[in-house]
């Protein structure tokens, strides 16, 4: 049973009783099963209520759940014989990414993310999926080796944000991301990414500069966390949820602003509460995606690229 | 357009005690380091660095062209873009009024074409008066179209980087004006053109982490603050006080993050320098 959420209470108390009368029923050796039927269909309907009718705050506490599935989880259901490789070759390996080369459906890919912890322990080695400039350093010498071989680029986006700390600012955190998003605008093969989790800034758009930009379902993509963002502009951040709301940083949200370019549909009750069928989406939608873009020319595939972030934002104001 | 459609300097005034002297308000300013009292009129003539300690204030966009560009050869382009508010933040209008008004710009960075020291450039200049000069969707396409044009004119670019780092208020659509920013520079590059990037205090977030980063030669002003992170966030993150002069441009040098730092009043014959030994005679 998955950690619950405050606005997962009905459901959890309905699941609780089901469980219950389970019990109950195999102890005294009656039959109920019409009775947790009726139940197990109510508890769909609401589970299917409350997951439908999310708003922008309750998709953040979704999308940094501790067990949400994280990259390294979608690295396994999706890509046979992983190979992980590290280290940037300038000063260090950073646990918060993770990148290698795999198959997928047969054909070779680079693929890498940033990865979050399950528990503290976890994120404790992993720096809670906030990379330090090796991390970004590490991913781009990935890249490149990719355009080398001339395999496709499958990025994870899963990532408070990039590390905030002195080691991180001595060593260039500034010019890792920018050399990050430089290296991605021309590079040479197929690029997708895919926001499993929380996009997170400039932590994000360092992995985020592809031919197409995914999100699940209940993924969110942002310039600023809501508590940032609150506590700038409202100067109070408690006021996270309205903040959340304002800022337009939903999967939904993304794709009608024209930067998410698909939606992958998650399990009834979100991702954590069926990694197998969140990760089957993912593969569907990548599949989806590779196909396409592996009948584009290495060339077109820089220029098309180039017209879609200069697209993004549409084109432009009011002058005077 | 030339300059003078700029508004008229303004200088910080400080009210309070006037330590006696019957100097009227508005004609000195303190020096923010050292705390000399200096006369606006010198300051000026010293290119706004402290005569007694090398102290660089700020400039505004219109006081980096003037003792940059040679004079009367700026041509401002994409003056009249307006801001966006794609969310229509009620909040976000005022802000934008208020900052339009304060500064006399439309929007936080200033892009044109002109000389200097007769070399020709695209020249971007990032204003810190106008919402600390955070990227939105407008600053970003203004800056995309000047290194555009710069790569249809076959001329370099120089970019004066200040910022706070992205415009909280545009979302997500003012972090895509780090990948956007970024390829045209990668174009630029490819057409075989120089981009020097100037750091100016302050340098950081969506604007460091883009732009300002990928010069081929990267300069700084003394004593600017350029990072990814505010010191700020860095110190509530890691919940200790920074040493001094950590992500100032003396120590982004050391760390070989910056190729030199010069002095402002040496800035302009520095940039000529280089643009001459990267200017080739045309076919
Ligand atoms: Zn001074």
């Amino acid at each position: 049973m998955p950690a619950i959420m405050e606005f997962e209470k009905p459901l959890q108390e309905l699941e609780n009783k089901i469980s219950e009368l389970r019990n109950f029923a195999q102890e005294k050796g009656i039959d109920l099963t019409n009775e947790i039927s009726i139940l197990e269909n109510r508890a769909r309907e609401v589970k299917a209520s409350i997951y439908g009718n999310l708003n922008s705050w309750q998709k953040v506490l979704i999308a940094r759940h501790a067990e949400r599935p994280n990259t390294l989880d979608y690295i396994n259901c999706l890509f046979t014989d992983f190979v992980e490789l590290h280290g940037d070759r300038l000063f260090s390996d950073d646990p918060a990414v993770i990148g290698g080369i795999g198959r997928f459906g047969g054909l070779a890919v680079t693929v890498l993310g940033h990865l979050k912890g399950k528990d503290t322990k976890e994120n404790l080695a992993r720096n809670f999926g906030m990379a330090h400039p090796e991390g970004y350093r590490k991913a781009m010498r990935l890249m490149k080796q990719a355009e080398k071989f001339k395999r496709p680029v499958i990025c994870f986006i899963d990532t408070p944000g990039a590390y905030c700390g002195m080691g991180a600012e001595e060593r260039g955190q500034f010019e890792a991301i920018a050399k990050s998003i430089s290296v991605m605008v021309t590079l040479q093969v197929p690029v997708i990414s895919v926001v499993i989790g929380e996009g997170g800034s400039g932590g994000a758009i360092a992995f985020g500069v592809s031919d197409r930009i995914l999100m699940l379902e209940h993924a969110v993509y942002s310039v600023i966390s809501p508590e940032g963002y609150a506590s700038i502009l409202f100067k109070d951040a408690a006021r996270c949820r309205e903040a959340a709301e304002a800022m337009k940083i939903t999967a939904q949200d993304l794709f009608e602003l024209g930067v998410a370019d698909k939606i992958i549909p998650e399990p009834a009750g979100g991702a954590h509460r069926n990694p197998e069928i969140a990760a089957k989406n993912v593969g569907a939608a990548l599949a989806e995606m590779l196909k396409e873009l592996l009948a584009v020319p290495a060339e077109n595939l820089i220029n098309l690229r180039y017209e879609k972030f200069r697209a993004i934002g549409g084109l432009v104001s009011n002058s005077i | 357009m030339v300059l003078e459609f700029f508004r008229k300097q303004k200088y910080i005034t400080v009210q309070q005690e006037l330590e006696g002297r019957d100097i009227p308000e508005g004609t000195w300013v303190k020096c923010d380091r050292c705390g000399e009292i200096l006369f606006n009129k010198e300051l000026d003539k010293n290119y706004k660095v402290c005569k007694k300690c090398g102290f660089h204030f700020r400039l505004n966009a219109l006081e980096r062209i003037k003792i940059t560009v040679d004079e009367g050869s700026f041509n401002e382009m994409d003056e009249g873009l307006l801001p966006v508010n794609p969310f229509g933040l009620p909040e976000y209008e005022k802000k934008l009024a208020l900052a339009r008004e304060k500064s006399g710009l439309n929007e936080a960075v200033v892009t044109g074409e002109g000389t200097v020291g007769g070399f020709p450039a695209i020249l971007v200049v990032m204003d810190a008066e106008f919402m600390m000069a955070s990227m939105g969707t407008i600053v970003g396409e203004k800056i995309t179209r000047a290194v555009e044009a710069a790569v249809r004119d076959m001329k370099p670019v120089i970019i004066f980087s200040a910022s706070g780092g992205a415009r909280m208020q545009e979302g997500i659509i003012s972090l895509m004006q780090m990948p956007k920013t970024v390829a045209a520079l990668a174009r630029l590059g490819d057409a075989g053109l120089l981009y020097i990037s100037v750091l100016t205090d302050p340098t950081t977030g969506g604007v460091s982490a883009s732009f300002a980063a990928l010069g081929d030669i990267i300069v700084a002003e003394p004593g600017a603050l350029i990072g990814f992170a505010g010191p700020r966030v860095i110190e509530q993150t890691i919940r200790q006080k920074l040493p001094e002069g950590f992500q100032r441009a003396e120590f982004l040098k050391q760390h070989g993050f910056v190729d030199l730092i010069v002095h402002r009043p040496q800035l302009k014959e520095t940039l000529a320098l280089l643009l001459e030994l990267h200017h080739r005679e045309e076919k």
